[in-house]
């Protein structure tokens, strides 16, 4: 597709098609010009040494035969086929011999030696035409006067070839400008529209177009592969944002609600201000989960963005995990049951250590929160009315050929194979754990945190319980052996 | 209004109505509160605003109100504040601008940042802006009180003991020893942190955010009150068989050592 002529002259196609033009003309031009000087000059060194040679040829023979034998001479040569000019005068510049029919008379009185080009006139059939000549005098003792001369014709003529052929390249070369402008304006405007073309539709809305790849492998194709990469992503970021909006939409309202209906009953039932102060209480608590929920959901969004803001670190996993393990030891030995901790380490990662910590956290909070005893009654409970718990919970680290694997294990009811896909989505919480507290947002963390860091969150079945592990890509080294094993300033 | 009843000493002349900066108990760990701090807030929202004011004066200490960053500059630069309270995103000035140019005229006085942002990395550029606390909106006014009253004592001189003191508990942290009543407890090492911050705010609240903060360097709360299980376990260690209980819970905020019964 080829624009409007007034944009024609704006497009980048017609500029470069111009550039081209004018760079190539003028480099033509001048090889031509260089080639026709130089060969002109070298017709005119041949001509200037034949006529060198013809006069020193009659000098000779004037030296030997006087003047008589000079104008003998010339009247023979005159009469060949394709003569050089000849001319011989007296002293007083009468001609006595010679085939130059008119030649201005101040010729003649030339400074000897110098070839000078001279316009004559000679007898071409019955009608005198006029010639350029290259012309040498000679002046012979005795006052005479000898001219010899070369049509230059055949130079001329050479020149004037240089001269067509000049014109010739210049037509050769527009034509070819132009076929190359429309080319370019044909291949490569055309894509460039196209593309310009695709993104004001996804401006306008098609969030689902993408730009033409013809598979070409040029740079086109990589341009257009990187925006559709691009392309992909803010799509699935603003499903993203689609889906938290969704969530806060069905999933805060409920709890607003509750919170709403208990001030309101409390403003209906007057029960006196103990009554009062515990309608309060319970509000505020309320209103504390909400902001719980807000905060955590906040936090997944911008996780999944990847906009948490800090960047990936170069950090040792095994470090992060040994940090949690002992913030939960004497957490999970309350609640009945015990942490071990089985750490290899070191274990480079690039990564945030906040992060990583809250999604470790998150798994220990949940297998402290569902994992029962395997078997009834087997571990002997420290006797606290914590909600029952399982016997062992584990966190592993340990490397696995390209990854680090961070496991929670722990031997509870586990989580059914048909459900791993759905827990990790926001708000799903299965049917059993409806009772406990929480906000079905654990999990999604996780999985943000470990897509984050270009892992994942893997669940497996502990037989019986679950093993949760968030897998993270192992740092390569690249040099800096460091380790950095805090992000955050205190 | 508290203030009222304060004289003036420092910055004479400029505001009379400013007080002296709170007069520190010579023995800070006496486990009583002896002082009254003079807050700045910085707020736009004039309801969360006057909540706060309220509330500090409730709890006995003076506060002043700037209703946007260029008076909150005014009222900082003028002086005279144990802790300047400042909103992050403040008509006609940036709060992190405020806390910016105070530290760069030299101005230690500490500051806590409020902002409803609450990321990590919200976070870093508050802290590194000058700021030495950073608390999410929307909060508890238990955790904001028990933070602005520890960094008015950080900010007092010698606070680099090198051993802390609360009754007959000791803790000596260039051994990183403790005993109490002349005998050893043995601690593990982040039990020791944990008694150690304790001990330096000691007969200030901590909550536990401060003590996730500041003992474990992690700014999230975990589900599960990990914090609790943590202050027993140091309680039994060095509370159990001793008649004085010295480290003591304070319902809604936190945690307190002191040598006193709270009241």
């Amino acid at each position: 597709m080829i624009p409007s002529p007034g944009r024609l002259f704006r497009t980048t196609a017609f500029k470069l098609a111009l550039v081209y033009l004018v760079v190539f003309s003028g480099l033509t031009l001048f090889l031509i010009a260089y080639i026709s000087r130089s060969t002109t000059d070298l017709l005119t060194r041949q001509l200037e040494s034949s006529i060198a040679t013809e006069i020193s040829s009659l000098v000779e023979q004037y030296r030997r035969g006087g003047i008589r034998q000079v104008v003998g001479s010339v009247e023979i040569r005159s009469r060949r086929p394709s003569a050089s000019l000849y001319l011989v005068a007296d002293f007083s510049g009468r001609t006595i011999v010679g085939n130059v029919a008119d030649l201005p008379l101040a010729v003649l009185n030339l400074p000897d030696g110098k070839p000078v080009q001279v316009s004559y006139q000679r007898l071409d059939g019955d009608v005198a035409r006029e010639f350029q000549a290259l012309v040498r005098v000679f002046a012979l003792p005795g006052g005479f006067r000898l001219l010899v001369g070369r049509d230059v014709g055949e130079r001329t003529e050479f020149e004037d070839v240089i001269a067509e052929s000049i014109q010739f390249v210049i037509l050769v070369m527009v034509v070819m400008g132009l076929v190359t402008w429309v080319f370019v304006s044909r291949s490569v405007l055309g894509r460039v529209e196209d593309m310009a073309e695709t993104s004001r539709r996804i401006i306008s809305g098609d969030l689902g177009r993408r730009l033409q790849v013809t598979g070409s492998g040029d740079e086109f194709d990589n341009l257009a592969t990187s925006l559709n990469h691009m392309l992909e992503r803010i799509e699935a970021l603003m499903t993203g944002l689609k889906e938290v909006s969704d969530d806060i939409a069905h999933d805060l309202k409920t709890p607003l609600t509750r919170l709403r209906n208990r001030l309101e009953t409390a403003l209906r039932d007057s029960r006196g201000e103990a009554g009062y102060r515990e309608a309060i209480g319970a509000s505020i608590e309320d209103a504390d989960e909400l902001i719980h929920l807000f905060d955590a959901l906040l936090r997944i969004a911008r996780v999944e963005a990847g906009s948490s803001g800090d960047e990936l670190k170069p950090l040792d996993a095994a470090a992060i995990a040994a940090d949690v393990a002992e913030l939960y030891e004497p957490v999970v030995e309350d609640a009945g049951g015990t942490l071990t901790a089985r750490v290899d380490g070191p274990l480079p990662i690039a990564g945030n250590r906040a992060l990583i910590s809250q999604a470790l956290t998150n798994l220990l909070d949940n297998a402290i929160k569902y994992a029962l005893p395997p078997e009834e009654g087997a571990p002997a409970l420290s006797g606290t009315v914590a909600p029952a718990l399982a016997g062992t919970v584990e966190l592993r680290a340990k490397r696995v050929g390209e990854e680090v694997h961070l496991t929670v294990v722990d031997h509870g009811p586990g989580i059914p194979l048909a459900d791993h896909e759905r827990v990790t989505q926001r708000f799903v919480r299965l049917e059993r754990s409806r009772t406990l507290p929480g906000s079905g947002l654990g999990l999604s963390l996780v999985s943000a945190v470990a897509r984050l860091h270009g892992g994942r969150l893997a669940l497996a079945d502990a037989g019986p319980g679950l093993a949760a592990t968030l897998v993270l890509p192992v740092r390569l080294e690249t040099g800096g052996a460091e380790e950095n094993h805090g992000t955050d300033v205190h | 209004m508290l203030r009222r009843r304060l004289r003036t000493r420092h910055g004479a002349g400029r505001r009379a109505m400013r007080g002296p900066p709170a007069k520190w108990s010579p023995n800070p760990v006496d486990g009583v509160r002896l002082m009254t701090m003079r807050v700045l807030i910085i707020e736009d929202d004039k309801e969360a605003a006057s909540y706060l004011t309220r509330a500090l004066d409730e709890a006995g200490h003076a506060s002043d109100h700037a209703a946007d960053g260029d008076a909150g500059q005014q009222l900082a630069e003028a002086g005279g504040y144990d802790v300047l309270v400042v909103d992050r995103m403040l008509p006609k000035r940036d709060g992190l601008s405020i806390v910016e140019d105070l530290r760069q005229k030299n101005d230690r006085t500490p500051v806590l940042i409020l902002s409803a942002l609450g990321q990590v990395d919200d976070r870093v550029a508050g802290l590194r802006a000058g700021g030495d606390d950073y608390l999410t909106k929307p909060y508890a006014f238990s955790e904001l009180l028990a933070r602005i009253e520890a960094l008015a004592r950080r900010n007092r001189p010698g606070d680099v003991d090198t051993s802390y003191r609360v009754g007959d508990l000791t803790l000596d942290r260039l051994n990183q020893k403790v005993t109490r009543g002349g005998t050893d407890i043995p601690l593990q090492p982040r039990e020791f942190r944990l008694l150690e911050y304790m001990m330096r705010n000691a007969g200030q609240v901590v909550t536990r955010t401060m003590l996730l903060e500041h003992v474990w360097d992690y700014h999230f709360d975990p589900q599960t009150n990990v914090i609790d299980v943590h202050v027993s376990r140091l309680r039994s260690k060095i509370d159990k068989g001793f008649e004085r209980p010295l480290l003591h819970t304070i319902r809604g905020a936190g945690y307190m050592i002191r040598d006193t019964v709270p009241g």
